[in-house]
């Protein structure tokens, strides 16, 4: 009964110390990580200035549109052409955040599911009673990419679009849609903006460790875009990696030339987000990088199983860029002519999703899907 | 030595700890399917998934539509007859039926307690356990032999034994994975989680602590002396179980409720009197001193059944030997070996299914077929990602698909360790097939982790 004996001392140890130390308060948190200081640094530095640009660009698209509303002349009709292709770049930076507001009024969905559906846009333009709002059949009949086909897919150069918009100025129906289109774009985007205004310290305070808590859903969030929203949508599907190639089926197909540039803002975002680099400069705060570096130190003192995850991932990224880098401006051209690079850097970016969704989640101890079974 | 084993064999002793186990089992059991019925798991789990997961050998064990809540009341209703000990023979049998079919029918929602709880309900078929404090004992009122009550014994300790050996591995105690893991995780849990979970002295006293425990603890709770002290031990260590991982569910009160039987039977008594007491169960029928009758062949049936079923319990968690590889990364023999919260392992799988004749290949995107819970689970476990392969190919080739491979590819990760290719993504998986044999084409782990089991 030796062995019992010093087994009971373990358990007695165990707890006496869980108990003596619940008493001493020197809280010792010093060695800890901060994550109320990543959150802060998310929320005040790349949620928060990310939204309220974007929200700017909006703004400015909007006006563009009123002034070519106005006075429809083709210097017009580029200048909203133009706004147009800087919002959606500005976007590239939010999406991930499908939080709160965003997630309830399904502001991502309204904003850009692509491809856009022609047909129900063609029919809306004839109808006075379109719910935008609440029928998602009509996700992908507004935001971006109903507006992409508004401005570059109506007709095979500026001069014939804007012949289009010339008809019947009084009550043309494109006009109308277009504006009924950015009105809304504009109105939950303010929400939105408002939503993170309003709710920064709740969630900057919600730093538990449960499905609801800020760091879970950012993490899962995160994940979930780059997977779906960056790796499936912008590259896989159109590269015909679960099924036939669709080169229609690009991010801005009809403005045709930026499908590269709003991938590489993307992963920029993405980027950006895990170093927890501040939105639109070059300061380095707190991010899931710096989070995972923590853990991943301390993890095992042998240095033979010490990962560098945090570099790792970086270098995922990294290796990603160039991909991209060596793609067609136009990915649907690029994937006519060479579908092979779009396969290669598709699967560069599958080489972070991996990374993501096997080391990070484990190390973070975040589970992917909150369902409550019971485990052991 | 014969003459001691006959002896033994021969002694009867007084029923009461087995019926203050066989009251307690049923409740529990009727308490589990009522938590699992209220929480929406029987729809989540059994009935909107298009496809399950079987166990090899019982792929004819499914879910059957809207009679599968019949099951789980069939398996409540047993679980009542248990109790009150009505139809004993009969109401266990079906208890251990209907509970068995309902874990066969998806191997992703295996837990080891789950499997404690067949194992039990089976090895109660053959015990004595109605002969007192029951509807059935208005007519027998016996004493039980020993080793009916010794044999729920032996089961637990082979349960707790196997439990703290398989922890004797490098990861577990040099490591101090994965729990440094899993504490570091528990950050919000009040007072201690963002100071002492944080600790890495931490992390190995719970590792050790847990290790001894786990094989200490039945022997500490057969000794007279320090049967108190343990049975303190057992409700701490499963309660802080409990509060430090919340999802392993009924587990800590399983186990908290099955060490009560170590107790001497004059305890059982007293808790029988108190049962009496409080729900003014008349039970007046005084327990008489009456041997069981020798005839009773169906007693030497029990005792040789239970003779082998021991045997195999002690045989079973062993057969990892027959496999090469590490067990945690292949889990061949992982599953019936009580390797309760061994390992954080995380995977990512995906399948590639193509038409070879024409070259045509398409990617499975795995939300199309599997719930989460079951993608969880299937991209971490090699029989899981064949099943799933097989499962992908026929309905290819239902869609025209000629000459089909299956092919996957798929990173795990062990206790925070870079991930790694899993599944040698060369091999045809519609080719392999489901089988005890080694799997081959798993790919061989990259770390060396060392164990005595």
């Amino acid at each position: 009964m030796n062995l019992s004996k010093y087994s009971s001392l373990f358990l007695i140890l165990i707890v006496l110390f869980s108990c003596s130390d619940n008493n001493d308060n020197d809280g010792n948190s010093s060695d800890n990580y901060n994550r109320q200081a990543l959150l802060s640094n998310i929320a005040n530095n790349i949620i928060l200035p990310a939204h309220t640009s974007f929200d700017l660009g909006l703004d400015n698209f909007s006006s563009n549109v009123s002034v070519f509303n106005q006075d429809r002349s083709i210097g017009n009709l580029l200048n909203v052409q133009e706004s147009f292709v800087e919002a959606y770049k500005m976007w590239q930076h939010i999406e991930m955040f499908n939080i709160g507001l965003a997630e309830e009024i399904y502001f991502i969905q309204k904003m850009n599911i692509y491809p856009a559906n022609v047909t129900r846009i063609e029919n809306n333009l004839n109808s006075d009673n379109i719910d935008l709002d609440n029928n998602p059949n009509q996700y992908s009949s507004q935001g971006f990419p109903a507006i992409d086909y508004l401005l570059f897919g109506i007709a095979e150069t500026n001069e014939l679009i804007l012949d289009v918009y010339l008809e019947n100025q009084e009550n043309n129906i494109y006009m109308n849609y277009l504006i009924l289109l950015v009105d809304k774009m504009v109105s939950n985007s303010d929400a939105v903006l408002e939503y993170w205004q309003n709710n920064k310290e709740d969630f900057i305070n919600s730093n538990g460790n449960t499905s609801s808590s800020s760091l879970n859903m950012l993490t899962n969030d995160f994940i979930y875009y780059y997977e779906k929203g960056l790796r499936a949508n912008k590259i896989g599907i159109p590269a015909g990696v679960w099924s036939d190639v669709l080169p229609q089926n690009v991010e801005a197909y009809y403005k045709s030339n930026i499908s590269k540039q709003l991938s590489i803002e993307a992963l920029n975002a993405s980027k950006n987000f895990f170093l927890g680099k501040h939105f639109g400069s070059q300061t380095d705060g707190e991010g899931l990088y710096d989070y995972l570096g923590y853990l991943d130190d301390t993890n095992y003192s042998d240095s033979l199983m010490f990962i560098g995850l945090n570099d790792d991932i970086v270098s995922s990224f990294d290796n990603s860029m160039q991909k991209l880098m060596l793609l067609d401006d136009n990915f649907a051209l690029q994937i006519q002519t060479d579908n092979i690079k779009m396969l290669e850097a598709y699967d560069a970016i599958q080489q972070g999703v991996v990374r993501l969704k096997t080391n990070m989640l484990s190390i973070l101890g975040i589970s992917v899907d909150y369902f409550d079974a019971d485990g052991d | 030595m014969k003459q001691n084993i006959l002896k033994y064999l021969n002694t009867n002793i007084p029923p009461f700890s087995l019926t203050v186990y066989r009251i307690g089992f049923g409740i529990l059991v009727m308490f589990s399917i009522i938590r699992f019925w209220s929480r929406g798991w029987i729809e989540k789990l059994y009935l909107e998934p298009d496809f399950h997961f079987t166990y090899l050998g019982f792929s004819w064990v499914e879910p059957l539509g809207l009679y599968t809540y019949l099951i789980f009341f069939i398996c409540f209703l047993s679980g009542l007859f248990v109790t009150i000990g009505y139809k004993y023979r009969f109401a266990i049998i079906t208890l251990f039926l209907s509970f068995t079919y309902i874990e066969l029918m998806d191997k992703t929602t295996y837990l080891n307690h789950y499997y404690l709880i067949s194992c039990i309900s089976l090895l109660m078929i053959f015990l004595p356990a109605s002969s007192y404090f029951s509807i059935d004992s208005a007519r027998n009122k016996f004493q039980i032999p020993r080793w009916s009550v010794d044999s729920l014994k032996i089961l637990l300790i082979i349960v707790y034994l196997y439990a703290g050996l398989a922890k004797i591995n490098s990861d577990w105690l040099i490591q101090a994975q994965p729990l440094k893991l899993w504490l570091k995780e528990k950050y919000s849990i009040p007072l201690i989680g963002d100071t002492l979970l944080q600790k890495e002295f931490i992390h190995y006293l719970f590792s050790w602590g847990g290790m001894l425990y786990d094989i200490s603890i039945p022997f500490l709770l057969l000794v007279k002396r320090t049967r108190i002290f343990a049975f303190v031990m057992v409700i701490v260590f499963h309660v802080l179980t409990r509060i430090l991982f919340p999802p392993i569910g009924m587990f800590p009160y399983i186990m908290i409720f099955s060490c009560i039987i170590f107790f001497d039977n004059s305890v059982h008594k007293k808790i029988l009197d108190f049962i009496s007491k409080s729900f003014k169960i008349n039970y007046n029928k005084i327990y008489e001193e009456k041997i069981l009758e020798k005839k009773s062949f169906i007693n030497q049936l029990s005792l040789i059944f239970v003779c082998i079923f021991l045997f195999v319990q002690v045989i079973f968690p062993l057969r990892n030997k027959f496999y090469p590889g590490e067990l945690l990364w292949t889990e061949q023999g992982y599953r019936f070996s009580w390797r309760v919260m061994l390992v954080e392992k995380t995977g990512y799988t995906t399948l590639k299914v193509i038409d070879q004749t024409n070259g045509k290949h398409i990617l499975i995107d795995n939300k199309d077929y599997l719930t989460e819970f079951q993608e969880k689970q299937m991209s971490f476990q090699s029989d899981f990602i064949l099943e799933y392969a097989h499962y992908i190919g026929d309905i290819y080739q239902k869609k025209g698909f000629k000459d089909i491979a299956v092919y996957a590819e798929s990173y795990v990760t062990i206790n925070g360790r870079p991930s790694q290719l899993y599944i040698d993504p060369t091999v045809n998986l519609y080719k392999q097939n489901r089988s005890l044999k080694n799997k081959e084409w798993i790919m061989p782990f990259k770390y060396d982790i060392k164990r005595f089991l």
